[in-house]
């Protein structure tokens, strides 16, 4: 077990487990924002929990960031090696003739995720963080002083969907998460030795939640954009 | 020097059980204190130097590759027989020792053969434990498949690559001595001399290809598995770098070098193409188990073949000759390789070739495709009437059979062979001849030992189909590794050997001298140019058929050229870095000697045996004649030139088997 | 036909090297590409100048010496073969073909499209083998019969050639096809589960310390690779390193 970090297979099996683990917690993030489409309360309701459940928070969220963060750190990590292990390019390279682009630019799908992530970040989890554990308020409220003023979660999310600028950067960079999954998702799989039988299906499967949960995602932030503005 | 072969006594088969027990051993402890060079990394020099390793010898093994695992024996397709008798048809050592004395038309020697037959067995147990994935049968046992010229099946196989397996098998047990640091190995070298000192092979002088640097290695013996020299005819089956040299300077240092015109030429290859060709590719002999081989009756048919107004699955039946099955109607297209490949010629010299340059015959599967598909449609319950369907169903099943070589035909020739006729001519293939040894594989020079396709020992002048496999990994792994114990057993107390001495200055300095020749001789003929000449002279004159006319000129034209290559011959670059040119015409230059030499060796030969077939000895129905006053070994010692090398006999007796005619038909 | 050639031309090691052009007139489409270079080489040996440096010896697709990256991939653009049986069919009059080396830092150029490929040898000197004495005493051969599917894999396994067309199309110059195939075929046959746990630490291990870069499972490799070596060997041995690592 000693140094399986600094292996070359270990480390693709520790990017391949953060990955299934961000995967795991896409699916589940789309399905509480799917539901502010369809009911606003219930959206309302579960966003309250996931933001003040102690083990969500305590225990879940520091995992998921630290997630988050290997994924990326270890990506970048394998790109300086795999840039050092070819010093000298090819002049012409045909790339397209045995691999697809998707898998040869992980990369910059990952990096205009990242750069994704931190908009993100600046727009719903700083000032949830600011309001949860620097303001202190933990009601959840629009006003915290008046209880029935109702859950603040979906009039922040519609009010950040009013932006056009905004709604596109998240459009596109939910094309690019489709592309990050198109080949991130089975190659998880190959990375930590799943190839078998059941492959082909799960290949199958992995290109409707690569191309899925990304359109889900477009779609709810064109619904919430479209319904202020038409 | 008079050739003592050194045959232990006692009946056949208890030969070498009783060498072994009778022979020196060097204990374990002083075997530390020896080192042996290996030159050469195939089947043979890999099982060699692997195993002189794991008992504990320290080895430096030398190959001109980028590693051991390129060895020409790498491209051996069918397989290699072992006297396992699992298929329980009656096989035996002793069948197995049959098969491959009369295989070899009489022209070898008995005790080898007996032991290879005997070893034979053990080399497919130890590749098995080596993780060779032989093909297997459902049940999980070990497959066979039968191969020409016997009737019981014993050859062992993986696929069409079995060459390529048991390569790998050895080059693995290499690298476990390898990792252990009990072989050094040295790839990109090419061994230019044997040094001898005091009279025995003491070390070698060997060119690093990349730098150029021009070294010396000192060992108590000195153990040569590099191959043939079938590269003499230019155009081969051999890999490109395929050469004669080792053996060729060992010659030049006192080894005699035995039959050197017994070569082989296998019937299915892919014919020329064009001048631009630089080598040839074989199909597997299995082909002509289902093809059947012909080419047109008439030489109007042939004309119109040639000029692409004539389709040949257009010609009408009466109108083809099957022409070993008009010649040899008991074996037909079965017989073996030499008898095949001359008939090819035949027909070709005659004018009925059918391709552009007239050296080829068709290879037919269409008869197979309708035989199969009637079998097929038949199980099946289908219309056997319907000749689409009958043919397309026979094709599934030849394409299950030879698949990989049907598309191979196609990726070269660039032809669908399910649709058209095979072309198909015999090439170059394998050497029966080589450096002389005696049974302990020890060649005349004290010390120095020759094993694989590099000696002559075990086939006598023609070569069975899957034996090459057998010989390599027998001396390899089962033979060299004893009977050098008894040589090296006067050695422990030797020290090492220091490269400092005047036989290493020496030899250093003809080889320096023959590289400063070649890089400065400012000819104007590439090495190409030249090989391209030999191969001509060999393929015309020393080829298939031979004749003393086409013999004596062949040794005249072979000399003229060898003095025009020295005075034209040129090498661009510099001799301190990696020149290929240079490292060719230097195999060349060899080449241009042993030519002559094997000229000779075949004029001398005056009759028809195996591989070697004089059209002067054949008998009325133009079948080779074997002559019992030609019952022996010709070891040649070199003498200065070629012309003037020595002819030494060995006599081979048969006391445990019936010398007979071969016949086919 | 008539052709345009882009080769990569270095002295040796130590040299820059740079891409020469050269026009090569009436090429017969019967040719192999090594053929085409041959008379490219004629030429320039006619000429004074130094030939073209390549590597390349049975010319029968089996030995894995060849090895040139043809017009942006390994071997050149017909799959399933090496570049000594690619075939000048393949290209149309007029084309401009670029030929390179194999580049990865693990592979080191020695003269023009000559690399080093000594790294592949090293791999297998850490584990590639069996540890069995080459007595013949061993068990009969058919004491441990073999499942038919498993011997057929191992097989397909060890038909690599180690030519290195992997590394040289993988962009992050992976070796793991390569590696993958040795382990898998071993790790496929009861003689050679025995040592399976050391056997795939010290191979990759040894990978790793070649420089060779890391697998993002593109699968370039199993697409370029002459033999068609599957990229379930890598899956395999994923899962064989996962397992030993944490067996200890």
């Amino acid at each position: 077990m000693s140094g399986i970090l600094s292996s070359s297979i270990g480390r693709k099996f520790a990017m391949a487990l953060s990955a299934l683990f961000l995967m795991i917690f896409l699916l589940q993030h789309f399905a509480i924002n799917i539901l502010s489409v369809f009911s606003p309360d219930t959206f309302n309701e579960v966003s309250h929990f996931m933001g003040t459940f102690w083990v969500i928070q305590y225990a879940l969220q520091p995992v998921l960031i630290f997630g988050v963060i290997f994924h990326f750190v270890m990506g970048f990590v394998l790109e300086i090696k795999n840039n050092k292990a070819r010093r000298i390019k090819y002049a012409k390279n045909n790339g397209g003739a045995n691999s697809s682009w998707v898998s040869r630019n992980m990369i910059w799908s990952g990096l205009v995720i990242l750069a994704f992530m931190i908009l993100h970040f600046i727009d719903f989890w700083i000032p949830e963080i600011n309001i949860k554990y620097i303001e202190g308020d933990m009601t959840g409220l629009i006003d915290p002083n008046v209880a029935d003023s109702g859950f603040r979660y979906y009039e922040e999310l519609v009010h950040k969907f009013h932006d056009h600028i905004r709604t596109i950067a998240y459009c596109v960079s939910f094309v690019f998460l489709a592309l990050h999954l198109l080949h991130g998702f089975d190659s998880a799989f190959q990375s930590v030795g799943a190839n078998n039988k059941y492959t082909k299906g799960l290949k199958r499967f992995s290109k409707i939640y690569a191309i899925g949960i990304p359109l889900g995602f477009i779609f709810i932030a064109l619904f919430h954009h479209l319904k202020q503005i038409l | 020097m008079a050739l003592d072969s050194k045959i232990p006594q006692g009946p056949l088969a208890d030969k070498w059980t009783k060498h072994k027990n009778d022979i020196n051993l060097v204990n374990p402890a002083n075997k530390r204190l020896i080192d042996i060079i290996v030159v050469g990394t195939g089947l043979a020099g890999g099982s060699a130097a692997a195993t002189l390793a794991e008992l504990g010898y320290n080895v430096k093994a030398f190959c001109f590759q980028d590693s051991p695992r390129r060895a020409h024996s790498i491209a051996a397709q069918g397989g290699i027989n072992a006297a396992k008798n699992y298929q329980g048809d009656g096989d035996s050592t002793y069948r197995l020792f049959y098969d491959t004395v009369k295989g070899g038309d009489y022209r070898s020697r008995e005790s080898n053969v007996y032991r290879l037959a005997e070893v034979s067995a053990n080399i497919i147990d130890q590749c098995v434990a080596q993780g060779v994935p032989f093909a297997r049968d459902y049940g999980g046992l070990l497959d066979n498949r039968s191969f020409g010229g016997v009737l019981v099946s014993r050859t062992f196989y993986a696929k069409g690559q079995t060459g390529q397996q048991l390569l790998l098998g050895a080059y693995s047990a290499m690298n476990r001595q390898i990792g252990r640091g009990k072989i050094k190995m040295h790839t990109r070298h090419e061994m230019l001399d044997v040094v001898i000192v005091d009279g025995k092979a003491r070390g070698i002088i060997a060119r690093n290809l990349v730098t150029g640097e021009i070294e010396r290695h000192s060992a108590h013996a000195v153990v040569l598995g590099t191959g043939g020299y079938g590269n003499a005819f230019y155009l081969s089956t051999y890999a490109m770098g395929s050469n004669v040299t080792a053996a060729w300077k060992a010659h030049k240092r006192g080894a005699y070098f035995a039959n050197p015109c017994y070569t082989q030429i296998h019937p299915t290859c892919i014919p020329v193409s064009g001048d631009h060709q630089s080598k040839l590719t074989l199909m597997s002999e299995s082909l002509r188990n289902d093809g059947r081989i012909w080419v047109p009756k008439h030489l109007k048919d042939v004309e119109a073949i040639r000029n692409g107004s004539l389709k040949p699955t257009e010609l009408a039946e009466e109108d083809r000759d099957y022409y070993l099955e008009r010649r040899y109607p008991a074996f037909g297209n079965l017989v073996p390789r030499d008898v095949a490949s001359r008939a090819a010629k035949e027909r070709c010299d005659a004018g009925y070739g059918v391709n552009k340059t007239g050296e080829a015959v068709y290879l037919d599967f269409a008869s197979a495709f309708m035989r199969y598909g009637k079998e097929q449609a038949h199980v099946k319950g289908l219309d056997e009437n319907d000749d689409a369907l009958v043919r397309k169903l026979g094709q599934e099943i030849v394409k299950n059979k030879y698949g990989n070589l049907f598309q191979m035909y196609e990726k070269i020739v660039d032809q669908n062979p399910y649709e058209t006729p095979m072309m198909i001519y015999p090439a170059v293939h394998y050497t029966m001849g080589g450096i002389w040894v005696d049974y302990n594989l020890m060649t005349t020079v004290p010390g120095l030992y020759a094993i694989g396709e590099a000696n002559f020992s075990d086939h006598g002048a023609n070569r069975l189909g899957a034996s090459a496999l057998m010989q390599g990994l027998a001396d390899g792994y089962f033979v060299l590794p004893y009977t050098i114990g008894d040589y090296l057993a006067d050695d422990i107390r030797t020290g090492p050997i220091s490269t400092d001495s005047k036989e290493f200055d020496e030899a250093e300095k003809n080889v320096n001298e023959t590289i400063d020749k070649l890089v400065n001789n400012n000819g104007s003929k590439s090495v190409d140019h030249f090989h391209k000449r030999l191969g001509k002279i060999m393929w015309n004159k020393c080829g298939m058929a031979r004749n003393e006319k086409d013999l004596k000129e062949a040794i005249t034209e072979i000399a003229e050229l060898r003095e025009e290559f020295w005075k034209e011959v040129k090498i661009p670059g510099n001799a301190d870095e990696y020149n290929e040119e240079l490292a060719k015409a230097g195999r060349v230059a060899d080449f241009l000697e042993l030519g002559e030499l094997f000229a000779k060796d075949a004029l001398v030969r005056e009759e028809s045996a195996g591989g070697h077939f004089r059209d002067e000895y054949q008998t009325p129905e133009g079948e080779a004649m074997r002559r019992k006053e030609f019952q022996f070994v010709s070891a040649w010692e070199f003498k200065g030139e070629p012309k003037d090398a020595v002819l030494h006999k060995e006599e081979l007796e048969y006391e445990n088997i019936k010398v007979k005619e071969r016949s086919y038909k | 036909m008539n052709l345009t050639l882009k080769i990569w031309r270095q002295k040796n090691a130590k040299d820059t090297g740079k891409i020469v052009e050269y026009p090569m007139t009436d090429v017969s489409p019967d040719m192999s590409f090594l053929e085409m270079l041959d008379v490219l080489n004629q030429d320039l040996i006619d000429k004074g100048e130094e030939p073209v440096a390549f590597d390349h010896d049975c010319r029968e697709g089996i030995c894995g010496m060849c090895s040139m990256f043809v017009n942006g991939q390994a071997h050149g653009p017909d799959s399933m073969v090496t570049v000594c049986q690619l075939h000048m069919r393949s290209f149309k009059d007029g084309d401009t073909i670029f030929i390179e080396p194999w580049r990865a830092t693990a592979f080191p150029v020695i003269k023009d499209l000559i690399v080093d490929r000594s790294a592949f040898d090293r791999i297998q000197h850490a584990g590639g083998f069996i540890s069995v004495n080459t007595s013949g005493n061993t068990q009969d051969a058919n004491s441990i019969p073999i499942n038919k599917h498993d011997a057929d894999t191992a097989f397909d396994a060890a038909t690599c050639i180690g030519c290195g067309a992997c590394v040289a199309s993988c962009k992050n110059s992976s070796a793991m096809l390569f590696v993958s195939a040795k382990v898998s075929q071993f790790a496929l046959l009861p003689q050679g589960q025995v040592e399976a746990t050391d056997r795939v630490l010290n191979m990759v291990q040894q990978m790793d310390d070649e420089g060779f870069g890391n697998c993002t499972n593109t699968g370039a490799c199993e697409v370029e690779c002459p033999k068609g070596i599957s990229l379930e060997n890598i899956a395999r041995m994923n899962r064989e390193y996962l397992s030993a690592s944490f067996k200890g």
